[in-house]
């Protein structure tokens, strides 16, 4: 009966580590929808319906916040500074990500950033131009990204496109978010990044 | 019948010293020494309240509101924070949906060394593909954008091990009658992407722009509960600025 338990226990060995070994995270992926450009690189749509995919308005002096009960810091560094959060979507209508929108100002220097986060593929981060161009959209430059952006750069457009259909729980509008990728970016050994 | 039962107790044995081994094994040790600690350049300081109550906002996909304490207990392994904590303020909206269902979001006041109010912090992070329980390996993708007026924006993207947290914190709060923890735990969770366990940080506006910089995020508990998350805790953003390279 010994033998029967020590068995058991080199079973119960195997069977914990085969358990622990096969355990693995696996995050839901949505199939990317990427296009070829004529000129090289490859564009990639993103969207944010508002009201619907916004889950904060960070400003201050806001009489309404969103979400409720969001109580914003009042410190003076932080008087210029408004940041949002939203969820995003992709050309699809498939909320694929979180991002966030920062607009500050400080002194003469504006500054426009978005971070947006695909758990399934990484993350990107966009320093955007002040002025908008003709047209009503603003551009911007990929400045960095994790995992699957980590070696791509290019330019990202915002533009904010207001809803015409008449139907009653459509959005207001869509924050429509263009990334265009043009290349890989380099990155030297200097940065003692993990090959 | 007798031998079945003496398999059946040695089959749970066998996975109880496995798993114990793992969680208490010595050669899975924390790092002890952050690699920003001995450096000779130019470094910030940023703390923060790692508490999602003292947050701005933090959301996540609110089951920690409805789960079963089995489901508590599961999820605490790949998890330990997003788990067990309430989205603050309650109303705020959630993350749902299957694509984002293991990420979280905090948005908080970064303060200086001083403890004064420095800037800005968004904080989004999700369960890593990477994660592998069997070499302690608990991973957590995350990325943080700074913005602090006197110095300009950072974006910071990182892999973060809760391991240590999770065995020395998580877990003893857990077992504990109580499920809670309560004592001082201090420990770096950045582990990469960075050769030497660090951040890759990426300066986006300011005095910074352009700027290539390390970074390491670490985190300090005082009291950790298994039903409702972190109760008292700082986090701390270390970031290390080439001396050449600031005007």
């Amino acid at each position: 009966m010994l033998k029967t338990f020590f068995m058991g226990i080199v079973l119960g060995l195997l069977a914990a580590a085969g358990g622990l070994y096969g355990y693995s995270v696996d995050q839901v992926r949505e199939a990317s929808i990427v296009d070829v450009t004529a000129n090289g690189g490859n564009v990639e749509s993103f969207h944010v319906n508002v009201p619907m995919d916004r889950i904060m308005i960070g400003a201050p002096g806001q009489t309404s916040t969103l979400p409720a009960g969001l109580d914003w810091p009042t410190d003076e560094i932080l008087a210029d500074v408004r940041a949002e959060m939203f969820k995003i979507r992709n050309a699809r209508d498939t909320v694929i990500g979180v991002a966030a929108r920062t607009a500050a100002k400080n002194g003469d220097e504006d500054v426009i950033d978005w971070v947006l986060h695909f758990p399934a593929r990484g993350s990107v981060f966009v320093n955007m131009d002040i002025t908008p161009r003709e047209g009503g959209y603003r551009l911007g430059e990929i400045r960095a990204g994790s995992r699957e952006f980590s070696k791509l750069h290019g330019f990202m457009t915002e533009r904010w496109v207001a809803n015409d259909s008449d139907d009653e729980d459509a959005p207001t509008g869509h924050i429509e978010l263009v990334a265009t990728y043009v290349g890989e970016r380099e990155r030297g050994n200097d940065e003692g990044l993990v090959e | 019948m007798k031998h079945v039962i003496a398999l059946v107790l040695g089959f749970f044995a066998g996975a109880i010293i496995f798993v114990a081994g793992l969680t208490y094994n010595p050669f899975m040790a924390d790092r002890a020494l952050s690699p920003l600690s001995v450096t000779d350049e130019e470094v910030i300081t940023l703390s923060f309240s790692n508490v999602p109550s003292e947050s701005i906002i933090y959301t996540n996909n609110g089951d920690s509101l409805q789960q079963s304490s089995l489901q508590g207990a599961l999820r605490l392994w790949k998890a330990p924070i997003r788990s067990t904590s309430a989205p603050h303020p309650i109303k705020v909206l959630q993350l749902w949906e299957a694509p984002i269902r293991s990420t979280e979001a905090m948005v908080t006041v970064m303060r200086d060394a001083r403890n004064q109010t420095a800037g800005l912090g968004i904080k989004i992070s999700s369960d890593s593909e990477t994660s592998r329980l069997m070499f302690g390996e608990t991973i957590a993708d995350s990325i943080w954008y700074v913005y602090l007026p006197e110095r300009g924006s950072f974006f910071i993207e990182q892999t973060e091990n809760y391991w240590p947290f999770v065995r020395e914190v998580a877990l003893p709060a857990w077992r504990s009658s109580a499920n809670n923890w309560r004592g001082s735990w201090l420990g770096d969770t950045t582990a990469g992407p960075g050769a030497l366990g660090t951040a890759a940080v990426s300066g986006g506006s300011g005095r910074v722009e352009g700027v290539r910089m390390n970074g390491v995020e670490s985190l300090s508990v005082r009291a950790y509960s298994a039903d409702g998350g972190l109760i008292g805790a700082e986090g701390r953003l270390i970031i290390e600025i080439p001396d050449a390279q600031v005007e």
